[in-house]
């Protein structure tokens, strides 16, 4: 890829995690948390990183930030090596741990962006038009005096994502931005960064446990476990390489025996003159559609899109059962 | 190596006390927005840490030496100690919290600021109420100047400053190896405590009324002698402790500047080790 932002070529991470298995017994047991990993992401892309709980993928933020030196392998960001040029790198990016913030606690919201002014060496004139707009856009107005102890979760977060991006770093990366936030925070965060990304063509890499922000915001999903990538591809890939399928809702004009619909679509459930069919989420439903109008008194009728938790479930089902045969 | 001891070796340090300074300043405009509150913490941490001086007091109140020394040479020492931690504490105290924050995981958000780690814990909640504890030392330390029977000359003089620097430099030190033990055991702030404010409390006795081999330890493993009972004994015109050569006093910068060398590499190798481990 001629414009690959952020580069990792076989890059991997072992821990050695020691277990107190007695009053002085200690076990020792190495742990590879990110294995043989290797992707590219090109500047403005949009990419959503999932998996299960310690899949790695907090090990990869880590590595990408400089947080942490990857044991082996190659890994650059904007040409950057981040361990070796850690300050360095960091004018160029912003994170945002959903877990802990990374504002100074106990002073009020606008000291710590002051500071960030001034330890990033913004611009002035920039720094005072990047926080209008981001004050305006995250609704932060009211909140600019007040203490970041006594902000609710969604306030710290959008807080916590205008810091992040007051020096217009190249690339944003968020771990679990939408975690423990309401409704109206995720559609308000999932919004922004949408235009962010469209506008400004920031580089976005974000870890989730909801779906819902990467059937929003990313075009491409990558899925990882056991420190190894499972997936890499759009969307829509990944329902075919979990072999999901999409659910078929006809409501009939009166009670019918299941319809005996064509291979590989298929009756799973009937309750009165509402029938479920479940179909390959690869094909189209306007076959299925037309066959059934023309032989049942068709009423109404919904298609219903397969859940990716199902989806990403199967997928590690099924290479859990390659693995042990 | 050219890279590190070159060009930016300097620029790094210079990053880190630019880091330093905004971030203590930002702590200190927000302690002052209360300023009676500040006043008071102050003047309470004056008081406390000043028991420890009324304690010497109380005790020259029943004898007339201690170990051979009088009180305005006792007050000397403890002048030098005081004065010496608590400018290193005001500087340094906060990296005694690192192990919270490496717990708390607080720590990693520290790495991806563009500003040298350790300039960063340092200055994290810089508490300018410390400074009643230098304060307070240096009160003493002028009195002791007046009080104690000296033949005043400049080398004497001159090494007055020279070695509250190289004291404030020795337990500062401390502070950062205690803090960078932390990120290997994060409880262990109890055992920095008991160097550093263990330390300081020590240095307020002459090494006379100690045990030779604490004397020896406090000198050569952990040259805390230097922040005051070498330095003290030239300018008062005592034999050294364990008879020391005669450039000992002078030694001070010297002890200081390897003191902070090894801190420097002690903290390097543990935040590497944190980098490793992510622990």
């Amino acid at each position: 890829m001629a414009d690959a932002f952020i580069e990792l070529d076989h890059v991997e991470k072992v821990f050695d995690v020691r277990r107190r298995t007695g009053f002085l017994k200690r076990e020792r047991r190495r742990v590879r948390a990110v294995d043989a990993l290797s992707f590219t992401v090109a500047r403005g892309e949009m990419v959503g990183y999932i998996g299960p709980n310690g899949a790695g993928k907090s090990t990869t933020i880590k590595m990408l930030t400089g947080i942490l030196t990857p044991s082996g392998g190659r890994l650059r960001v904007a040409g950057i090596d981040p361990s070796r040029e850690r300050t360095r790198l960091a004018h160029h990016m912003g994170v945002v741990f959903g877990q802990r913030t990374t504002l100074w606690w106990d002073l009020p919201l606008i000291d710590s962006y002051r500071l960030m002014h001034r330890m990033y060496r913004i611009p002035d004139a920039r720094y005072r038009e990047n926080l209008d707009r981001l004050v305006a856009l995250l609704d932060l107005g009211d909140l600019l005096d007040v203490p970041v102890r006594q902000l609710s979760l969604g306030q710290r977060m959008r807080g916590d994502i205008a810091a992040a991006l007051l020096h217009d770093p190249q690339v944003l990366y968020l771990d679990e931005p939408t975690i423990g936030l309401d409704v109206v925070s995720k559609t308000r965060v999932r919004r922004f960064l949408r235009e962010l990304n469209a506008e400004r063509g920031t580089t976005v890499l974000l870890t989730t446990h909801d779906l819902q922000d990467i059937e929003q915001l990313c075009s491409r999903v990558m899925v990882i476990d056991h420190g190894r990538l499972m997936y890499d591809g759009p969307l829509a890939g990944l329902h075919e390489a979990g072999e999901s399928e999409r659910t078929l809702v006809v409501d009939l004009e009166r009670e019918w025996p299941p319809i005996d619909a064509p291979a590989p679509a298929r009756v799973v459930r009937v309750e009165g003159p509402r029938q479920w069919l479940a179909f390959p989420a690869s094909r189209s439903a306007a076959p299925l559609v037309a066959w059934i109008a023309e032989r049942y008194p068709l009423a109404d009728l919904s298609v219903r899109e397969p859940d990716i938790e199902a989806v990403i479930a199967r997928m590690y089902a099924e290479r859990a059962g390659r693995a042990v045969p | 190596m050219r890279e590190v001891f070159g060009a930016r070796g300097p620029s790094r340090v210079a990053e880190g006390l630019r880091a330093y300074r905004l971030i203590a300043g930002m702590w200190i405009r927000s302690t002052l927005a209360y300023r009676a509150s500040f006043v008071l913490t102050v003047c309470g941490n004056l008081l406390l840490t000043g028991l420890d001086f009324v304690a010497i007091l109380l005790m020259f109140s029943q004898v007339d030496a201690l170990g051979g020394w009088t009180l305005p040479e006792v007050a000397f020492l403890y002048g030098l100690s005081v004065t010496a931690f608590g400018t290193a504490q005001l500087a340094f105290g906060s990296v005694a919290s690192l192990g919270g924050r490496v717990r708390d995981g607080s720590f990693d958000t520290l790495l991806v600021r563009p500003a040298p780690v350790l300039a960063q814990v340092a200055a994290d909640r810089f508490a300018l109420r410390r400074l009643g504890r230098g304060v307070q030392g240096a009160a003493v330390l002028g009195w002791a100047l007046v009080a104690v029977d000296v033949d005043w000359t400049v080398a004497k003089a001159l090494l007055i400053p020279v070695t509250l620097v190289s004291g404030a430099v020795i337990f500062g030190s401390l502070f950062v190896a205690g803090g960078a033990f932390q990120f290997l055991a994060q409880d262990a702030a109890e055992v920095q405590n008991a160097f550093t404010y263990g330390g300081t409390t020590l240095l307020q006795y002459p090494p006379t009324v100690f045990g030779r081999d604490l004397v020896r330890g406090v000198t050569f493993v952990l040259p805390l002698a230097f922040v005051n009972w070498v330095p003290a004994a030239y300018v008062l015109g005592r034999p050294y402790p364990l008879g020391l050569p005669a450039g000992a006093a002078f030694a001070a910068p010297l002890v200081a500047a390897v003191c902070g060398a090894l801190a420097g590499t002690v903290w390097r190798a543990g935040l590497r080790s944190y980098r490793s481990t992510g622990s």
